[in-house]
């Protein structure tokens, strides 16, 4: 393919015809999955409720062909979705994009490639992202972005945007990559931090940046109680997603180790938006 | 005339007192009293006398009352109800022994349920710090015999558990330790004045909610870095100079409970307490210990994590474990509508969990296995009384920090009442002739 | 009972010392006879090697430690998980496996027979609680005495027979098989958050020095003539330069002759020697010492070690070391658990990544590799990886690979980041040995059933014995890739255990029938270390001493090894 030219994608558009007694888990919704099926093969991919194996095409309609890779594949969920998790798990490449609100570990894993959600996302939305571009129209719950439980490596690359609001332990663990909320917070941002940026534009009531080694944490709204391990170093002139403006500098947390490079000490940063 | 069983081990809290002397009547029916115990302790022995014990299962009717029915039918309702579920939830367990859990076990896995414990509303949260930051701990003993500053953080034993002062953590003279209390000095963080806060050196009365900053900013002044003019309500003053306290003990110990791991921050409280104790040993010896509360809830976790290899929250639906607390916990779980049935062994969910999970498993075909009628006994659709473990049965179990002691059988349980070892067995049975004729 | 004949295999039997000659090997009622009847099921081994099963002499798979490295660790189960099946529980974790996952994993690679490293024995009971839960494989615990209270008083005053009696008292209070003795006197140093860093470095308040608690342990081992030696893990792990250390305690084994009735010809069993054997006094110069080790144990016959090979992934190192677990989350930062066990001992938890992008971790790989092609009596050394520290058991396929093909450790050096330093620095660049079945067979089989005293039951295809034997896909008269050496380990053409067929083409097909090996010890009574017993337990222990012993109810299909001591 010669740069500048657009992908030819094959969808494949799932519409849900009925909603799950309990939740259905729909870990082979990805484009890494679908590629090289055709809409039979694709209805006949498992998918759980409970300890039932059941089909996809049990619960969606399946309309369209995948292409014959991930990366030439797009697929469309539409309904109601909200008891169905783990859409575009371990999505290496491709695009999905989600009509409504749906479940946990939408992303989860991800590798490559372009989630959309036209709506919102509960728990554990993008855990252990490797790359790609996940976004979420509505809020997003709790542990988005984060690692899963007991892993020193959060997420280690790519990028997720959230236009409305997020839950609590948004980047836990967090190593490398982007998360930008452009709503408020709940308690618990960057903690465990050891790098890659995090963006809030909104509020954050507490908890911000405790434990962290490493990596920048943006704050445009209040703070209600800072972490006392960070210290106000000096202002500065800065441009965060667009926006251009005063914001403090404090560096933290001093309660953490933090490594030496060039005969000097690294900490975190928060800039806090004046 | 009498006998006196000696060293019987106490089912009630994770403190698992093993020095209990019971007396019993001649014929080994009756226990007549008992020696060495708490208050609470004593009660449990004690009122497994009761007059008005439950000896058969009881299964409610439509009209809310309550039917009794044999141990045969109500073996037969449990193997139904959890061979027909798609996502059975198995929940209690820290109220029986390992011998009992296991068998559980075998039976979650082939229905493919959440097997889950009380952990899930109590120290559930240290397990998920102890999975990100790791744990320096100690058992019991190594605080008798060495350890010099002591630390009660969110806890309070002498009301939760009683003898865990005298037995261990305050007063006892060790073989290092031979002042007792005089050669400890004892700091309690505490919003309230509570009666373990009265015989501290010093007490904090933090702020609530801000346990994590205090934490933090123990860490910092342990570093000698800059602190601001208060945290959490406690001048920096007092922080330095609690620092400085801990630094130059000996052997340091933070114990703690409730006021920690499930308040504001939750596992990010007790990480940051681990992380502190892990910063103390750069400059004298220190450990951290969970009070754990029923007296086999860290049995449990023992006994998921060698069989499953995660404590708490195992999903084992898909045919394999996995295990994420927010999703795989009882309450989530209740919640949101995830699970269809609820089996319950060994603990008392309808009293402890919140009300929106307590209607969902009065909604849903359940059973409870318990000696006494409980809150989950009474919403429950069938309830199945069992044997005590510890007084009627033996049984091992494993204390606050982790060292497995066998509990003893006293005395006989009532005519007919089975065991949770012998009542899952026969439901394991069952289960397998259901799962077969799939 | 069941009659079964394994045809026409290439047999290597170090016990009868056959040298893959083509033999049958005759099963009866559970053990190897040298004749059955027409009936007897006939299995075809033709083309494939056939060994008696594989005995792990030294791994960390059930207890404590164990368990909190599972538990801590949910991300060391993620998408490894394997479905339970007809036959078979559901296993999973890849470093710290499950239990059920334990038993399975060593059956389909041959392995009948295991014993766990250390046992805290305070925390006894634990440990055989997992023992019972791991299918399959006959299974013994080693309970820790080197940082023991009673045996540094009664040592320091020179009073072996009243050690004698303790160690006797305790391994049968734990059920117990050995005296395993880790990092001695340094984790009781530990409880004050010191160590012990060379043999003649003095424990805090106990006065009395590593060199001291070695020697009288191995003199009260062979005073009640246990099956086993002293088995220990040396002060200073891990730490560049302390290969004379090593050799300092290696040392110690020179005037101890061993005293048995078991056949055992020696008195000291140096576990996991590759992270003994460092040079260099830093990371930056650090460098391989296995020459000087091996030099002195070819020489030094009443010596058997195992080698600890690092196998280069992520895994969890787990020890009775607590100060060098300490040690090791300074450098790596990674979560730290630990326990300090009252009046025994300590465990610590860390979990490592043996990258082998770092030189470091090349070098250890090439140590551990060294130490066994280095070996001159192969029935003195044993291949183990020291589970999970230098990384899983599963892994041990891929060692024997390495060891076997030369080709396979030169692809592995070619591969590394910082090549030509690490060949700077270790020997095995320039080493051609191959390991021949037959050696394999004594390190695996043969040599440690021996050194555990158990050569007439273990180890071995002499009628007799017990019917554990493991068949492999793997045909000695032909060429093979090296990684077809691996596939042919890690899951067996067919295993049995105790003459029951467990293992068919790498399958489970059985939870077979484990036994609990333990030590029964009878010493002359000896009423004043009763009564030091009592009081300790009266004064500084936290439990009861009628709630101290291990009840015969923990115990799966015990089989009790009986030592008479009395004099």
């Amino acid at each position: 393919m010669l740069s500048g030219e657009v992908r030819e994608m094959e969808t494949v558009t799932l519409t849900l015809k009925n909603q799950p007694v309990l939740f259905l888990e729909a870990d082979n919704i990805s484009p890494d999955v679908f590629a090289g099926k055709k809409a039979a093969d694709i209805a006949a991919l498992h998918a759980y409720e409970g300890r039932e194996q059941i089909t996809l095409g049990k619960y969606f309609e399946v309309a369209g062909n995948a292409g014959a890779t991930a990366a030439d594949t797009k697929i469309v969920v539409k309904g109601d979705l909200t008891r169905v998790k783990y859409i575009g798990m371990k999505m290496s490449a491709g695009e999905v994009v989600v009509e409504n609100s749906t479940d946990m570990y939408t992303g989860a894993w991800m590798q490559g490639g372009k989630l959309l959600v036209k709506g919102s996302t509960t728990a554990f939305t993008g855990i252990g992202m490797k790359g790609g571009e996940l976004v979420i129209e509505g809020d997003a719950g709790n542990y988005l972005g984060a690692a899963y439980r007991g892993d020193w490596r959060g997420m280690q690359g790519g990028m997720i945007r959230v236009k409305g609001s997020a839950g609590s332990d948004t980047g836990y663990f967090m190593n490398s990559g982007t998360i930008i909320v452009e709503g408020n917070t709940d308690v618990h941002v960057g903690t465990h931090m050891v790098g890659g940026t995090i963006i809030i534009k909104g509020n954050v009531p507490s908890k911000v940046g405790g434990q962290m080694v490493e990596g920048t944490i943006y704050v445009f709204g209040a703070i209600d109680v800072m972490m006392p391990g960070f210290k106000y170093i000096k202002d500065e002139e800065l441009e965060v997603d667009g926006y251009t403006g005063p914001f403090a500098l404090f560096h933290g947390d001093l309660g953490e180790r933090h490594p030496k490079r060039k005969g000097q000490i690294v900490y975190g940063k928060l800039y806090q938006k004046i | 005339m009498t006998k006196t069983v000696t060293d019987v081990v106490c089912p009630f809290c994770g403190t698992l007192c093993d020095d209990l002397e019971v007396v019993v009547s001649d014929d080994g029916k009756t226990i007549v009293d008992i020696y060495n115990a708490c208050v609470i302790g004593a009660e449990k022995f004690m009122h497994a006398q009761a007059k008005d014990r439950v000896t058969r299962p009881r299964m409610q009717q439509p009209d809310g009352s309550y039917k009794e029915v044999s141990y045969d039918e109500a073996v037969e309702y449990t193997a139904q109800m959890l061979a027909k579920a798609k996502k059975p939830l198995m929940y209690g367990w820290s109220s029986t022994s390992c011998e009992a859990q296991s068998v559980g076990h075998e039976i979650a896995e082939k229905v493919g349920a959440i097997v889950d414990n009380t952990a899930t509303v109590c120290h559930g949260t240290t397990l998920i710090a102890v999975q990100d930051v790791g744990i320096p701990s100690c058992t019991l003993g190594e605080i008798k015999n060495r350890a010099d500053r002591i630390i009660f953080w969110g806890c309070n034993p002498a009301h939760a558990h009683p003898r865990h002062q005298s037995r261990y953590s305050i007063f006892p003279r060790g073989f290092f330790t031979n002042k007792g209390h005089k050669n400890r000095k004892v700091i309690v963080v505490d919003p309230r004045n509570t009666a373990t806060a009265k015989m501290a050196d010093y007490h904090f009365q933090i702020e609530q909610g801000r346990d994590f900053e205090l934490l933090s900013a123990f860490r910092v002044a342990i570093r000698g870095e800059w602190l601001p003019d208060t945290v959490a309500g406690i001048p920096k003053e007092r922080i330095y100079e609690a620092a400085d306290v801990l630094k130059s003990g000996r052997f340091g110990i933070i114990f703690f409970g409730m006021g920690v791991t499930q308040t504001l921050s939750k596992n990010h409280n007790i990480d940051n307490a681990i992380m502190l104790t892990k910063d103390l040993n750069d400059y004298t010896k220190f450990s951290i210990m969970a009070m754990r509360g029923h007296y086999n809830v860290t049995g449990s976790g023992q006994v998921l994590g060698w069989q499953f290899g995660f404590p708490f929250c195992v999903d084992l639906s898909r045919g394999f474990a996995r295990y994420n607390p927010g999703e795989t916990s009882s309450n989530d779980l209740l919640v949101r509508g995830e699970v269809d049935a609820v089996f319950v062994l060994g603990s008392d969910p309808g009293a402890h969990f919140p009300i929106s999970s307590v209607k969902k498993i009065s909604q849903l075909p359940s059973v409870c296995v318990d000696p006494h009628i409980t809150p989950t006994s009474e919403i429950s659709k069938l309830h199945v009384p069992v044997a005590f473990v510890g007084v009627e049965v033996g049984g091992n179990c494993y204390r606050m920090d982790n060292v497995p002691i066998d509990a003893r059988k006293v005395v006989d349980p009532p005519e007919g009442v089975l065991t949770d070892e012998e009542f899952l067995t026969r439901v394991n049975t069952r289960v397998d002739e259901l799962m077969e004729a799939k | 009972m069941s009659e079964y004949i394994i045809k026409n295999g290439f047999v290597f039997d170090p016990v009868q010392g056959i040298k893959g000659d083509k033999a049958d090997v005759a099963v009866k009622d559970g053990k190897i006879v040298k004749n059955v009847s027409s009936g007897a099921k006939v299995i075809d081994a033709s083309g494939k090697t056939v060994m008696a099963g594989a005995v792990e002499i030294h791994a960390h798979i059930a207890g404590p430690k164990v368990n909190v490295g599972r538990n801590y660790r949910p991300e060391d189960k993620l998408f490894t998980y394997k479905p339970k099946s007809k036959q078979s529980r559901m296993a999973g974790g890849f470093s710290v496996p499950t239990t059920f996952k334990t038993g399975y994993e060593y059956a389909r690679m041959g392995y009948t027979t295991a014993m766990e490293a250390a046992m805290p024995p305070l925390y006894a009971r634990h440990v055989h609680e997992e023992i019972r839960d791991t299918p399959i494989i006959d299974e013994g615990a080693y309970p820790v005495f080197g940082n023991n209270w009673f045996v540094m008083e009664y040592l320091k005053n020179g009073e072996i027979e009243n050690a004698a009696a303790y160690i006797a008292w305790l391994l049968n209070s734990t059920k117990g098989y050995a005296v395993k003795v880790v990092n001695p006197g340094g984790t009781e140093a530990w409880a004050w958050g010191l160590n012990c860093l060379t043999i003649n470095d003095p424990v805090p308040y106990f006065d009395i020095t590593p060199a001291e608690i070695m020697t009288g342990l191995m003199q009260a081992n062979e005073y009640l003539g246990l099956p086993h030696s002293m088995h220990v893990h040396q002060n200073s792990l891990g730490n560049p330069g302390n290969y004379t250390v090593t050799l300092d305690s290696l040392k110690l084994a020179e005037k101890i002759k061993p005293n048995n009735k078991f056949g055992r010809e020696t008195v000291l069993h140096s576990t996991h020697l590759q992270f003994h054997s460092y040079g260099g006094d830093n990371w930056g110069n650090f460098e391989s010492k296995s020459k000087e080790v091996m030099d002195y144990v070819n020489k030094q016959k009443n010596i058997t070690i195992d080698t600890g090979c690092v196998t280069l992934d992520e895994t969890t190192t787990m020890t009775a070391d607590g100060p060098f677990e300490h040690h090791l989350t300074e450098l790596n930062h990674l979560k730290w658990a630990n326990v300090d066990v009252e009046l025994e001992t300590a465990a610590g938890v860390v979990p490592y990544v043996y990258s082998p992008d770092i030189k470091v971790c090349e070098i250890q790989w090439a140590i551990g590799l060294e130490i066994a092609l280095l070996t001159k009596d192969h029935m003195r050394t044993f291949i183990t990886t020291d589970h999970p520290n230098a990384g899983p058991f599963t892994r041990y396929p891929r060692i024997i690979k390495w060891l076997m093909s030369a080709k396979a450790r030169k692809e592995m050096i070619d591969s590394f980041k910082h090549s030509a330093k690490m060949i700077d620095a270790t020997h095995l660049a320039g080493m051609d040995k191959e390991l021949s079945l037959y050696e394999l067979a004594q390190m695996t089989r043969a040599g440690p059933a021996k050194s555990l005293g158990l050569s007439n039951i273990y180890g071995g295809l002499a009628p007799g014995m017990d019917a554990d034997i493991a068949v492999y896909n793997f045909n000695p008269e032909k060429e093979h890739k090296p990684d077809e050496i691996e596939k042919a380990f890690s899951a067996s053409a067919y295993v049995m255990k105790a003459g029951i067929p467990v293992v068919i083409d790498g399958e489970i097909v059985s939870n077979g029938n484990k036994r609990t090996l333990w030590v029964d010890t009878k010493v002359n009574e000896n009423p004043q270390v009763m009564r030091d017993i009592r009081d300790k337990f009266l004064k500084y222990y936290s439990v009861t001493m009628n709630n101290y012993d291990v009840a015969s109810h923990f115990l799966t299909n015990p089989r009790v090894i009986e030592v008479d001591a009395v004099r």
